[in-house]
């Protein structure tokens, strides 16, 4: 029975063209994504890597509120041009407790998987409230009402819950103190302040972000843009590729 | 159209309608306040008009109790308007967003007009809500003339209808409100994506009973590629889709995968949402249209057969392309971009064997426009697959990959594929099941046609053109081998091709306006012109 033969038979039993289409279909997906779950060989360990603060989380949430992803990536291809633009390429470490990744697709705007600390937090502030103050021909939107809208720090321990369920290694203790920890990291004089450095290390920023009063959004994103590249130092020991 | 239900099937839709009300109100209370507390207040809202509706006839008796020698093509006519109400809402926002990047001023301040938040709205208003109210609607109209029998029932395709753009409404308002998963193509967070899973469900459960019914022996090609579309794309959705809620009462929700497992899963997921919405679904009118305006049978079987498991078994395979040079192994990149390349080759059956079909019928695409809509809609069906395969090439996409050269060739493939197609089938379908002899205008599907390929045109050539500056700027280096060029002074070279784009988009959008338009005036023209045909063998096999 030829191949068209048969084919002509299975055309006449939806069923079997269903299992069929399912069969054909799950091959691909098998084969590539499943080995990635052999988290060893995909991710390299990297001992200083350490998880968002809550307030750098909370940036982050705001980042993807804000759809900024659709302009900017965060990916550093292991192309020369790209590092010698943007520094050394992006390791897989780098997002492993990103849920969801934000690697992107399009570069309207520069790549920012290595704007931590390249900015002052004055520049990120002006730029977040109009960008052509400091980029005269930038076509990024303003977004005046970061500044004038209070964090909102409530659930952040429902957030570090999530996370440690899917494997982001979060503490009791900084799940028990998420909320205070995101403001007191905004405000390193407060007694709280010294818990952060405590639970997320030493290197961790501590400060005003924006020069609001009260913590607010725009403290939360520039906290979490100043530390995007930095939360390991691997990338910038590891051998550069001349391709 | 309620009165056409029967007794049983008015009850059942007056239950789900509590239910859906129901639904509503435990997300508002559940959520109190925020955007799932608006959404729950739309399903409420939803769900107590739509029982209204049917409480109100409930008890009178069912028009044409005898309709079961017709099609149902009721659920069809509300899909295809529903579908080009949301085509010149996105197209619309698309125009906007297009505005926003060379005016970037206009958000006028406010969060939910700025860009980040209402390009998703355009990207899921035309793919998913113009797209996929045009695939519902024509899928139940193939699938009921390749068959030669009516749907399953009366009830369940107003269901799928009517869960889907709840769903699609849900995913637009929730963006503008800072609602998304920022995975690309499915942005939705996690309520709406089960409350998506569940009408999918319900469509393909219509699909094959009312294939279990069919008078043919065999099953049409076109129902194959309908088939493909609803069974993949709710497997795709449903793994990428894995999220953890932060809590029930609330929209936000984490991802399972993270880091270089999300990105592998989300590109498997965002490249066959390209396979399997944007290709098997529209081949699937592609294999009914076509042939049937041409009247000329389908070239080769044997073509159809080939690019069908071709595109099912090969597309799967491809997703990692769009992670060349990143921190994903080595390895899966190079199987990406070589299942690519081979892709090629059923696809362009599919476009081969669609062009071939027209041989010995130019005189009719040179004389119909709705015809010449298919066609056009084929060459650029061959175009954009072509175009994909090459940017697969891992050099290639180093160059053309976070430029606009991905955004125009995602805007080739669904304004010179997707929305030609569509056009063509819609312009075909319309004065049939509304029982007229012609469209209102043969004019007005003229300058449709001519406003939509200037449109396309202008749009894909402007981008062509900025991705390639881009690209090359990028890696320009100057003779003391340093880059020659700033980020910004890219940016600055864009602004041409971004005013040029623009245009683009007016064109293209002034087109479905004038489609929209006569196919309103062809609703609204004189009834009963040519009846409802009855379970006749079709000129398409």
């Amino acid at each position: 029975m030829s191949l068209f033969k048969a084919h002509y038979n299975l055309e006449k039993k939806s069923i079997w063209l269903v299992v069929g289409i399912i069969a054909a279909a799950s091959v691909g997906g098998l084969v590539e994504i499943a080995p990635l779950f052999t988290i060893d060989q995909t991710v390299e360990t990297t001992p200083d890597m350490r998880v968002y603060t809550p307030l750098e989380l909370s940036g982050r949430n705001i980042y993807i509120r804000e759809g900024c992803y659709a302009c900017h990536s965060q990916m550093i291809r292991t192309l020369r041009d790209e590092v010698e633009r943007y520094g050394p390429y992006s390791l897989a470490a780098e997002s492993q407790y990103d849920h969801p990744m934000l690697w992107g697709s399009k570069r309207t705007g520069p790549d920012i998987a290595r704007v931590g600390g390249k900015y002052s937090d004055e520049w990120h502030a002006a730029h977040m409230n109009n960008p052509r103050d400091v980029v005269p021909s930038s076509i990024m939107p303003a977004y005046p009402w970061l500044a004038e809208t209070a964090l909102n720090v409530s659930d952040l321990d429902a957030h570090l819950t999530a996370l440690r369920t899917l494997g982001v290694p979060y503490t009791d203790a900084m799940i028990e103190n998420a909320s205070a920890d995101a403001l007191a990291q905004a405000t390193p004089d407060s007694d709280a302040a010294s818990g952060v450095s405590e639970r997320y290390g030493e290197a961790t920023n501590m400060r005003r972000f924006s020069s609001q009063d009260t913590v607010t959004e725009l403290d939360a994103l520039i906290s979490y843009l100043q530390i995007l590249g930095q939360m390991t130092q691997a990338a910038y020991t590891t051998e550069p590729v001349g391709n | 159209m309620i009165a056409q239900l029967s007794r049983t099937e008015r009850q059942l839709a007056a239950v789900l309608a509590i239910a859906l009300a129901l639904l509503g109100l435990t997300m508002a209370v559940a959520a109190k306040q925020g955007p799932m507390a608006v959404h729950g207040f739309m399903a409420l809202a939803l769900g107590m008009g739509l029982f209204i509706a049917v409480a109100s006839v409930l008890e009178k008796p069912q028009t044409n109790p005898d309709a079961d020698q017709q099609y149902y093509d009721d659920p069809t006519k509300v899909g295809i308007i529903l579908s080009m109400v949301w085509g010149v809402f996105a197209m619309a926002i698309g125009l906007w967003v297009a505005a926003l990047m060379v005016w970037p001023d206009a958000t006028l301040g406010h969060a939910w007009m700025s860009y980040g938040r209402i390009r998703p709205v355009h990207t899921t208003g035309v793919i998913f809500a113009f797209g996929g109210n045009a695939l519902i609607a024509t899928s139940f109209h193939v699938m009921q003339r390749t068959s030669r029998t009516r749907l399953a029932d009366q009830l369940s395709p107003w269901f799928v209808l009517v869960g889907y753009n709840l769903f699609l409404v849900w995913a637009v308002t929730g963006y503008m409100m800072g609602v998304t998963q920022s995975k690309e193509y499915a942005e939705p967070e996690w309520y709406a994506d089960l409350w998506l899973v569940v009408v999918w469900v319900a469509y393909l459960v219509l699909y094959l009973r009312t294939l279990a019914r069919r008078a043919e022996p065999h099953i049409y090609v076109a129902n194959w590629y309908y088939l493909a579309f609803i069974v993949v794309v709710a497997m795709l959705h449903i793994v990428n889709g894995f999220a953890l809620p932060v809590s029930f009462a609330g929209a936000k929700s984490y991802t399972v995968f993270s880091g270089v497992q999300d990105a592998m899963v989300q590109w498997w997921y965002g490249h066959n949402a390209v396979a399997f919405f944007m290709t098997s679904g529209f081949l699937g009118m592609l294999y009914y249209y076509l042939p049937v305006r041409a009247q000329r049978p389908i070239y080769s079987y044997r073509l159809s057969i080939l690019s069908f498991w071709g595109i099912t078994f090969f597309y799967l395979w491809v997703g990692s392309h769009h992670l060349h040079y990143t921190a994903l192994p080595h390895w899966v990149q190079t199987l990406g971009m070589t299942f690519s390349i081979m892709l090629l080759v059923p696809s362009w059956a599919s476009a081969g064997n669609a062009i071939a079909t027209l041989n010995g019928a130019w005189g009719r695409v040179r004389d119909d426009a709705t015809l010449r809509f298919m066609f056009v809609a084929a060459v650029f069906y061959g175009l954009s697959t072509f175009e994909g395969s090459f940017m697969a090439i891992r050099p290639v996409n180093a160059l053309s990959h976070y430029t606009d050269w991905t955004v125009g060739h995602v805007h080739s493939g669904a304004l010179g594929w997707l929305a030609m197609v569509t056009f063509g089938a819609f312009y075909s379908t319309v004065p049939l099941i509304w029982g007229r002899k012609a469209m209102y205008s043969a004019r007005l599907v003229e300058w449709h046609f001519w406003l939509a390929l200037a449109g396309l045109l202008t749009y894909v050539f402007s981008l062509w053109n900025a991705g390639i500056t881009q690209g090359l700027m990028w890696r320009t280096y100057n003779a003391a081998g340093t880059l020659n060029y700033s980020f910004i002074e890219s940016i600055d070279a864009m602004r041409p091709y971004y005013i040029a784009r623009f245009f683009g988009g007016v064109l293209f959008l002034a087109g479905i306006c004038v489609g929209a338009v006569n196919i309103w005036l062809t609703v609204r023209g004189v009834r009963g012109e040519a009846p409802d045909r009855p379970f006749a063998m079709q000129g398409a096999e």
